[in-house]
């Protein structure tokens, strides 16, 4: 199914691209529904999409032998999912869990990326808005690292 | 004649009232809520008592029951302490000392006909629910209204059964988040500020008609009000509500002075254009 331009340009991440790059990024995009239960993208996998996740539930998971499957974040409606695209090894370092079934566009970052080799301006703007992206994770991830509830045994 | 203790407690502030603790119910691993019919003065939502554990000593706990029930004060309680680790030790009929109701309130005045956003961190959830009793009393008064609340993990949620009895009534909008959960937690995982970005999307919240209330650890009041301040809302719109060791609560004895305030008797609830610089100073 085509994707439409407002279905991105209203992404909190992507509000107010250049007409042109969310052409190309347009251009990249399809849509994708998964299941509850299905598996996104697995840790170690290699990751070649990134996605804007439209409608449903994911949860980004970690295995630990002592603490079994572990929840860090949930992602919901409107929320990028996936930065690993963005720099080698190109693999993912999480599990992406589907909790609730999900609508999805998917972009293909092969694609994406080497048109951003093509326009190095929209190459920085698209880093502008990812990094953003990544410095929000990083300010809740400290926060998360902070353990501010915390007075007991996790 | 001799004064009765009634009247000795009115001329001497420092001097409890004798109560007796009841229905004790264990919240969480660590976290346990009570009873005391009281003998107080009723309490606005907010406000702290003293309460005094016989032979081990004083402390001061937010009342987090209805303030439509002035006859009777909840509170929910959590063992970090000498006094919190005898109190929860303490079985149902034993008599307690209670003094207060001390400190400032909630400004529901101020909230009535706006939008409300009640930000509740860990047990800051206990100092809010009076004023979720008391919006929910006169829902017709505010216009929306969200509870977003985060915790650690899913274990170590408290009021489930209420917290699950808003959510249904659908009088407000409940958003919670924990920190980390196994995969049988099916409610979001992440940070409180999470939940707020989320709300600045909602095309129903309005800044400019918003007011806040935060109440929760300092670390996530103060990353919670940078993030409304984010939002659009205006300083003067936040609250939040300040924890420090209060001891005589009557603002004589210095222990909870922070900067130019006491927080016994000029918070614990403040605005935030009164306590903003404060938080960023190490000295204070």
């Amino acid at each position: 199914m085509a994707v439409s331009r407002e279905q991105i340009q209203t992404q909190r991440y992507l509000k107010d691209l250049d007409p042109r790059f969310l052409d190309v990024l347009l251009g990249c995009a399809d849509e994708i529904y998964c299941e509850a239960g299905d598996c996104l993208f697995q840790l170690g996998g290699k990751a070649e999409a990134f996605y804007l996740l439209k409608q449903g539930v994911i949860a980004l998971e970690i295995h630990s032998a002592q603490r079994g499957t572990i929840t860090i974040q949930t992602l919901r409606s409107g929320d990028l999912v996936g930065w690993s695209w963005l720099f080698p090894p190109h693999k993912w370092h999480f599990d992406a869990h589907v909790l609730e079934t999900a609508e999805l566009i998917r972009f293909d970052a092969r694609a994406f990326l080497a048109a951003c080799e093509a326009d190095h301006e929209m190459g920085y703007q698209m880093q502008q808005r990812f990094a953003r992206i990544m410095l929000d994770r990083l300010q809740f991830t400290r926060l998360q690292l902070l353990d501010i509830y915390g007075t007991g045994p996790r | 004649m001799a004064p009765g203790r009634a009247e000795m407690s009115a001329q001497d502030p420092m001097l409890p009232q004798v109560s007796h603790l009841q229905q004790r119910q264990q919240e969480n691993h660590n976290t346990f809520s009570f009873v005391c019919p009281s003998p107080l003065p009723a309490f606005a939502p907010g406000q702290f008592s003293m309460l005094y554990v016989f032979g081990v000593g004083e402390v001061p706990i937010s009342i987090s029951g209805s303030p439509l029930q002035p006859e009777l004060q909840t509170f929910t309680v959590r063992e970090v302490g000498q006094v919190t680790r005898a109190l929860a030790r303490l079985p149902e009929g034993t008599a307690l000392g209670l003094r207060g109701p001390y400190g400032s309130a909630w400004p529901l005045d101020q909230a009535r006909g706006q939008d409300l956003l009640i930000v509740a961190g860990g047990l800051g959830l206990a100092p809010v629910r009076p004023v979720i009793y008391s919006v929910l009393a006169e829902r017709e008064r505010y216009g929306r209204v969200w509870l977003l609340h985060g915790n650690r993990h899913p274990r170590e949620l408290f009021y489930k059964a209420e917290l699950e009895q808003w959510a249904a009534e659908s009088q407000l909008d409940l958003r919670l988040i924990v920190d980390s959960a196994d995969r049988s937690w099916r409610g979001q995982v992440g940070v409180i500020t999470d939940l707020l970005r989320e709300l600045a999307d909602d095309r129903d919240f309005a800044p400019e008609r918003s007011l806040a209330m935060i109440c929760g650890p300092e670390l996530m009041m103060h990353f919670s009000a940078l993030r409304l301040l984010e939002m659009g809302l205006t300083p003067a719109r936040i609250f939040v509500s300040l924890e420090r060791n209060m001891q005589c609560a009557l603002g004589f004895c210095g222990h909870c002075q922070y900067g130019p305030h006491f927080i016994c008797k000029d918070g614990p609830v403040f605005a935030w254009p009164d306590v903003a610089g404060l938080l960023a100073l190490k000295e204070v």
